[in-house]
Order: C-alpha cells, then sequence, then structure tokens
C-alpha cells in the first residue's frame, strides 16, 4: 500500500551545510497493518510521515501510495491525497473557531460529501470517540484528551485508508493516552492502515505490532512484533 | 457546485461573526479608508463647480461705436455665434446699456444729471462672448483682430474690446484652474493609496492570525478554492459593512457642512449634492469597498497557500 524506494531527504542551510533528515530509506507497509515508528527527536519520523502528505518532497527516490507516485502529484491532486489520509497530531490541529460538530463536518464538506451524509455520520462519529454530549463545544473548552478524540473523530469520518497518527499522546496523561491508543486499534480492526510515531514505551510494548526503529534518518531495525528498544 | 458555493458563502458570514473584534477592526479601517474616498469625491465636486462659476464670471465685451448700425452689430454677434470656442453671445442695445448705466448710477445724482444734459445717448450697444473654456479667449481675440474688429482703428465699428485689459485676469485664472486640476488630482491619488495600503495590511494582519487555520485546512484535504472562498466572502462583508458606515457618516457631516459650504464658495451645497448624486455616491463607495476587500482577502490568503 505504501512504498519508500531508496528515500533520501537533505536540508541545505546557507547553501553549504548539508543535513541528512532521512538517508536511503526504503520500506513497504501492507493494507491494514498497525505500524509504529519510534526513535529519538529528529531521527526523521516526521520526515517520513510528512512526504506521505505531500508536505515534503524526497531529495531522491520515489513515495508510492497504492501505485500512485505522490510526489508526481499535481498542486490540484494533493487535496484528493490528502482526504484519502486521515491525520492526528501531537498538537490536535482542530480549527479553534470551530465547534466539534463543525471540526469534523469541515472534512467532510472539503471531500464534497452532501449534506445529508454529514448529518448523518458526524454524530456517529462522535459517539464512536465517546464525544456525544460535547458536539457544541469549542476546542478552548474541552480538554486535551477530547480535544485528540475530536481529532480521531475528524481522521476517520471520509473512511481514509490510512490514518497518521503523529505522536497522538504526546500532550495526554496515561489514562487519556490509553483511551487513543485503544480507539486507534478500533479503527485499525475496521480495516484501516495505521502509522504511529511515539515516544511511549508502554504503547509500544502492549500493542505487540511492527515497529521500525530509526535513527539519524536511517531505519535501523523493523520488527514484525517489535517492542520499544532504543 | 451549489453546495461549495453554499458552504463558503456561510462559512464565511460565520467566522465574520466568530472573529468579532478583529471583523470590527478591518471594518473601522476600511471605512476610514471609504471615508477619504467620499471625501474626495466632494473635495472635487466642489472645487469643479467654483471653477465653473468662476469661468461663467469671464467674458469679452465688444463696444461698438454709437454709429454702428444694429444690422452691423448683429452681422458681428452671427460670425462669431458660427465659432466653435463660442459658448454664447449676448447682445444688449444702445438703449438697454443706457437703463443698465442709470439703475447701476441711481442713487449717484451727479452723473445722472451730467446724463441729462446731454441730447443724445451717449453710449455705444455691445456683445458679450463667452468661451467654452476660458483657454479659448486668445483665439476669440485673434479673430476679432484679423477681421478688423479689435476696435480703435479708423472706421471700424468697434470701439474697443475688453479682453485687452481682462488678458492677465484671464491667463491668471487659466493658471488657478490648470493648477487646481493637478493638486487636487495629486492628493486624491496620494489619499487614495496611502488608504488602500493601510486597509491591506490590515486584512492581511487579520488573515496572518489564520495562517495555523489555513495549514490544517490544507491538511484535511480541502481544495483552494473552498479555503480561499470564505476569506473572500469576509473581505466582502468588510466592504458592505464599512461602506454602509460610510454612507451613515457622510450624511450628518454634509449636513452640517452644507450651508457652510454654500455660504463659502456661494455655488453648490455639499448636502444637496449628496442627496442628488446618492445612488452614484453609493455605487462607488460599496463598490470600492466590495473591490478593496476581495482584492485584499485575495492577496493575503495566497501567501499562505502555498502547498
Amino acid at each position: 500500500m505504501i512504498r519508500f524506494d531508496n528515500v533520501s531527504k537533505e536540508y541545505r542551510d546557507n547553501g553549504n551545510s548539508i543535513t541528512n533528515a532521512l538517508y536511503d530509506i526504503t520500506l513497504g507497509v501492507e493494507q491494514g497493518e498497525f505500524v509504529s515508528i519510534v526513535g529519538h527527536s529528529g531521527a526523521g519520523k516526521t520526515t517520513l510521515l510528512k512526504m506521505l502528505l505531500a508536505e515534503e518532497s524526497p531529495s531522491t527516490g520515489t513515495v508510492f501510495f497504492e501505485e500512485v507516485d505522490i510526489h508526481g502529484l499535481s498542486n490540484k491532486e494533493i487535496p484528493q491525497l490528502r482526504r484519502r489520509i486521515g491525520t492526528v497530531f501531537q498538537d490536535f490541529k482542530l480549527l479553534p473557531n470551530k465547534t466539534a460538530y463543525e471540526n469534523i463536518a469541515f472534512a467532510m464538506e472539503a471531500a464534497g460529501r452532501s449534506d445529508e451524509e454529514i448529518a448523518a455520520d458526524v454524530p456517529q462519529a462522535l459517539e464512536l470517540v465517546d464525544l456525544g454530549d460535547k458536539v457544541w463545544n469549542f476546542p478552548h473548552q474541552l480538554s486535551g484528551g477530547e480535544r485528540q478524540r475530536i481529532a480521531i473523530a475528524r481522521a476517520i469520518i471520509n473512511q481514509p485508508d490510512l490514518l497518521i497518527a503523529d505522536e497522538p499522546t504526546g500532550n495526554l496523561d496515561p489514562l487519556n493516552t490509553q483511551d487513543i491508543i485503544d480507539v486507534l486499534r478500533k479503527i485499525n480492526e475496521l480495516g484501516t492502515t495505521i502509522l504511529l510515531t511515539t515516544h511511549n514505551k508502554g504503547v509500544i510494548d502492549n500493542l505487540g505490532r511492527r515497529v521500525i526503529t530509526m535513527e539519524g534518518g536511517r531505519i535501523i531495525r523493523d520488527d514484525k512484533h517489535g517492542r520499544y528498544v532504543l | 457546485m451549489f453546495t461549495t458555493l453554499r458552504r463558503i458563502i456561510r462559512s464565511g458570514f460565520i467566522s465574520f461573526w466568530r472573529n468579532g473584534v478583529v471583523s470590527a477592526a478591518s471594518v473601522l479601517v476600511m471605512t476610514v479608508t471609504l471615508f477619504t474616498l467620499g471625501t474626495t469625491i466632494f473635495l472635487g465636486a466642489l472645487l469643479h463647480s467654483s471653477l465653473e462659476y468662476l469661468k461663467e464670471k469671464v467674458d469679452v465685451n465688444i463696444y461698438f461705436v454709437t454709429t454702428a448700425s444694429e444690422d452691423e452689430i448683429m452681422g458681428v454677434k452671427t460670425a462669431l455665434d458660427t465659432l466653435p470656442e463660442v459658448a454664447e453671445t449676448v447682445y444688449t442695445s444702445r438703449d438697454q446699456a443706457l437703463e443698465d448705466f442709470k439703475k447701476r448710477h441711481e442713487n449717484d445724482y451727479t452723473t445722472l444729471q451730467a446724463l441729462e444734459e446731454l441730447d443724445d445717448n451717449p453710449l455705444g450697444a455691445s456683445v458679450s462672448v463667452r468661451a467654452k473654456e476660458t483657454s479659448q479667449y486668445e483665439s476669440i481675440a485673434r479673430y476679432l483682430e484679423d477681421h478688423g474688429m479689435a476696435g480703435g482703428s479708423e472706421g471700424s465699428i468697434v470701439e474697443s474690446v475688453n479682453f485687452y485689459q481682462n488678458k492677465t485676469a484671464i491667463e491668471k485664472l487659466n493658471g488657478i484652474i490648470d493648477g487646481m486640476d493637478k493638486i487636487s488630482f495629486v492628493v486624491t491619488v496620494f489619499l487614495v493609496v496611502i488608504s488602500v495600503l493601510i486597509t491591506f495590511n490590515t486584512v492581511r494582519l487579520a488573515i496572518y492570525t489564520a495562517r495555523e487555520e489555513i495549514a490544517i485546512m490544507r491538511l484535511v484535504g480541502a481544495d483552494n478554492i473552498f479555503i480561499r472562498g470564505p476569506f473572500i466572502v469576509e473581505g466582502i462583508l468588510y466592504g458592505v459593512f464599512a461602506a454602509i458606515m460610510t454612507l451613515l457618516a457622510l450624511y450628518p457631516v454634509t449636513k452640517w457642512l452644507g450651508d457652510e459650504t454654500e455660504r463659502f464658495f456661494g455655488t453648490m451645497n455639499i448636502f444637496e449634492y449628496y442627496m442628488q448624486n446618492f445612488w452614484q455616491i453609493l455605487f462607488i463607495i460599496a463598490g470600492a469597498g466590495i473591490v478593496l476587500g476581495i482584492l485584499s482577502s485575495f492577496l493575503a490568503v495566497r501567501r499562505y497557500l502555498r502547498v
């Protein structure tokens, strides 16, 4: 489903010094997998995920999403790619001036879904993340855990093929962390591929799924039933 | 397509309302801009009418000798009427001239008595000529000269032409009109450019605060029209509200200054001008506000839309 072919990414500072964010990454992810990516800050995890969203382009190599070369897409096609990928971030990235309901509805509106679909799906998604009673609250009226669950509801509302979760539990307490991971696991069971980055050892060890370990822009370990080893 | 448009408009209205403080600030700044624009409209009209008034005061009089017959004078008048530069000619007969003279001196007893002593009417007939443009008097005077009607020459029916006495005054007025036109143009452009830049910056600042939101919208897969649309709707709303406030503010201001301007310039009352040209002014002000709002939003969002 996802394939990185010899992908490298260099950043050039002041024209001279070159920083390698990614170094010759080759990686494949199958439909329905739950893959965790671990590594120190600056290991290249986020850069890897940004390439899938066409936010970053590789210096060399190609990234495929279901046989489509992501970086060969035109500016008009990129929004369509992004509608097929749900995203969840450490800082939630909710629209501050929109209510919980509107935040989720926005993703559907952007995808051109009908009003009937929106009216039917959004309450369902809010129920799924257990926030049926916070429909009309603005993000600043919600706790961190609640905000992240709104973000997850938004990420899955268009039934994406892939869900990217970039340190989704970074700002949450252990209880909320467990809730979020449980929700992600549930989503994965329904067939969505999940790419998760985290610094939380407990989360990784409990999942018992595929773990990719990165260091200095390279993949140093790829275990089918991995543990958090750094 | 229709659904998208409806969503964009609704979203624009909602964020205009929810970003109340930012919207109010933008509307206020744009109101100042539009008010400046409105002021230049009124100043322009005032200047124009004053100059028209002055121009009307300028004319050239041809005084005929007392022996000139009415037919001869009418011949000159008709010839002048055919000139393209001439707007109007008015004939004053000898009797009329005497009437006017008496009227002008009705309190001057000695002059009237001196007039009584004369057997005959000493005043000649005259034709006053008004040109379409003050700069054209020169060529009218030259025409008279070429046709032996400059006055003073032997056997001519023309006694004198007062262009030569008025020449400096006319030339000076021409200079003033030219200068005023240029100055008012420069001032208008200057004011409008400055206020447009200020509005531009305000809207850009308002959208700068929304750059995070724009990034999020892109991440969720919204295309550019869907992101940009609501901001443009907001821009239109800034323009509409600013136009309403400007038109409302102009009412008491012009009413208050109306009588003053009429007394001072003696030509027009800006309050009446406002009322008579209300729809035209509304069109200009609202049009400028909406165009400015759309343009500012469009350009400001573009910065954050690069993928």
